[in-house]
């Protein structure tokens, strides 16, 4: 079965568990702004300090944030290597018509170390915030746009309802298969022609299944007073605490560094 | 069973026919896909009184309209004919909609199908938050609600890792943050394994009888029918029978004619009366035949 597992919610009690989920999603924009301006060796060594103590300050452990990292190692070397390879520049080494330049290898270092970074600081955000906080927080920050007609409590309803039954339709696949493969179906042999031809009988009774689920789970919650976002409240209301602001200050500090040093 | 009188919501328990009604059917009569080609009356003039702290049995056979009639209690479904009046109000009437909902609860077969969030406590509070209440008061009524189905140390679980039973306690706890006056429950146990329905029974019995919650429960089984203060039966959308446990089991020939079977310890009792044992009439649980046996 897929792992699902990668980056998902640690519970925890440590600072960034305990941050308003709307300072983490901003924090996260932040930083990851800054890792596109950065240029230079310093700064980079400046935003991977950041980053690491920010890992460090989640407490869990270093090796759930490495495989992460591991699940995405392929796209990390192909671009590492392209960018080593097809940079113009002097030639540190070369084999037949492969030349590796300098130029390249150090701009292959720092696309790696961007891609690297970019993943910890989303991992940062979701290790640490429950999927409903995380909904919670989207509602509340896209809650201006409510004004010009986004229906925002919707799209985060929509979106607390499809992580609610990511695990259960991933189940419901599971228990599918079974069924067709003891009656002789058989996934992931022959071409890819019949490869695809064999989802077919996984993908209808699942689709058919999530139909009927969500038209069951309309009735339910209709029978739970559920009449959209108007008049309804939340049980965790949000509220920014000092260490909400101290953490805005420090990363947009660091973003105001970052800029500063490239722009000037 | 003993009246035990617990410091429910009322201190005199709807126990009686002489309670306070708290849900009135009167006429009812639906039809599914009215005016189309497969036009087909679900009920047809359906008559029934809930009482206030009762636990009503609704048993069976399928098709007869159970689940139909369970779901106009709190007006998911409007009768064609006829009216269902939920403490005085009519369901329908729009601008009662949101308060019959509040004041009777839901619980559906498919433990999966109605659970909304990924938290427990979070899926608790959801009909709660629905009714715009502060959140310190959601809060309490999740938290309350977590210990009244005695799931609380499950409350930052994800749902799908709870057992059926659970599962379906959970379900319950979320009507609970509500506060209903009273539950429905269409066919709770279908999709749980027995130690499930068993954790269920149980949960539903201490509502009814330590809080004074009203409980209808649509089941086809008649071991949790039996149980019940008072039972009716229904067939082809008509209500055939309607009394106690032991006045609706009583009734052997009757019930099979709806195909319908007695409780097990019931069904023993008949046949060693038929053997020529003088076994007293009004055995339904197995606890009143071990009671009886072991007297």
């Amino acid at each position: 079965m897929i792992n699902v597992t990668i980056g998902q919610f640690v519970p925890g009690n440590s600072l960034l568990h305990r941050l308003d989920p709307r300072t983490k999603v901003v924090c996260v924009i932040a930083t990851a702004i800054a890792v596109f301006i950065i240029a230079s060796w310093y700064e980079f060594a400046l935003l991977t300090g950041f980053v690491f103590l920010s890992m460090i300050l989640t407490g869990i452990s270093a090796k759930i944030f490495f495989r992460g990292l591991l699940s995405i190692w392929l796209l990390l070397a192909v671009t590492f290597f392209l960018q080593a390879l097809l940079t113009p520049g002097e030639v540190w080494f070369g084999l037949g018509f492969l030349k590796v330049t300098k130029e390249g290898l150090a701009g292959g270092g720092q696309i790696f170390l961007r891609l690297v970074l970019l993943i910890l600081i989303a991992f940062l955000l979701t290790l640490t915030t429950s999927p409903v906080n995380l909904t919670a927080a989207l509602e509340s920050i896209l809650a201006p746009l409510r004004r010009v007609g986004v229906p925002t409590h919707e799209l985060a309803m929509m979106m607390t309802i499809a992580l609610r039954f990511v695990p259960t339709l991933l189940n419901e696949a599971d228990k599918i298969a079974k069924a067709q493969r003891s009656r002789g179906a058989g996934f992931g042999s022959g071409g890819a022609m019949d490869r695809v031809k064999g989802l077919l009988p996984l993908f209808v009774p699942l689709f058919a299944g999530a139909l009927r689920s969500a038209e069951e789970l309309a009735v339910a919650m209709e029978a739970r007073c559920y009449r959209g976002g108007a008049n309804r409240t939340r049980m965790h209301s949000l509220t920014l605490k000092p260490e909400d602001y101290m953490t805005l200050l420090i990363t947009f500090a660091i973003l105001a560094i970052t800029v500063w040093l490239r722009y000037t | 069973m003993s009246s035990n009188a617990l410091p429910g919501k009322q201190a005199a328990r709807g126990r009686s026919r002489e309670g306070a009604v708290y849900i009135r059917v009167k006429g009812l009569t639906y039809f599914y896909n009215r005016g189309g080609q497969s036009e087909q009356a679900a009920l047809h003039g359906v008559d029934l009184d809930v009482y206030k702290g009762e636990f009503l049995a609704l048993v069976g056979p399928n098709g007869s309209g159970k689940s139909t009639l369970a779901r106009h209690f709190n007006a998911l479904l409007t009768p064609f004919e006829g009216t269902v009046l939920v403490d005085g109000m009519d369901t329908r009437q729009g601008e009662y909609l949101w308060e019959i909902r509040q004041r009777v609860g839901m619980v559906f077969q498919n433990p999966d199908n109605q659970i909304v969030s990924s938290l427990v406590e979070e899926d608790v509070a959801f009909g709660a938050e629905n009714l715009g209440l502060p959140p310190p008061e959601v809060r309490a009524r999740v938290d309350e609600a977590l210990v009244l189905t005695g799931l609380s140390e499950y409350r930052n679980h994800a749902p799908h890792l709870l057992s059926g039973g659970q599962k379906q306690r959970l379900a319950i706890a979320g009507v609970l943050a509500m506060r209903p006056d009273c539950l429905v429950l269409d066919e709770p146990s279908s999709m749980l394994d027995p130690s499930g329905r068993r954790e269920l029974m149980d949960t539903l019995l201490r509502l009814n009888r330590s809080n004074g919650v009203t409980v209808v429960l649509v089941t086809h089984y008649m071991e949790e029918a039996a149980v019940a203060d008072r039972v009716m039966v229904l067939c082809s959308g008509r209500s055939v029978l309607a009394g106690t446990p032991a006045e609706v089991f009583a009734e052997e020939q009757l019930l099979r004619n709806v195909g319908l079977e007695l409780p097990v310890a019931a069904k023993i009792a008949c046949r060693l009366r038929r053997r020529g044992f003088l076994v007293p009439d009004g055995i339904l649980t197995i606890k009143d035949m071990v009671a009886y046996l072991c007297r």
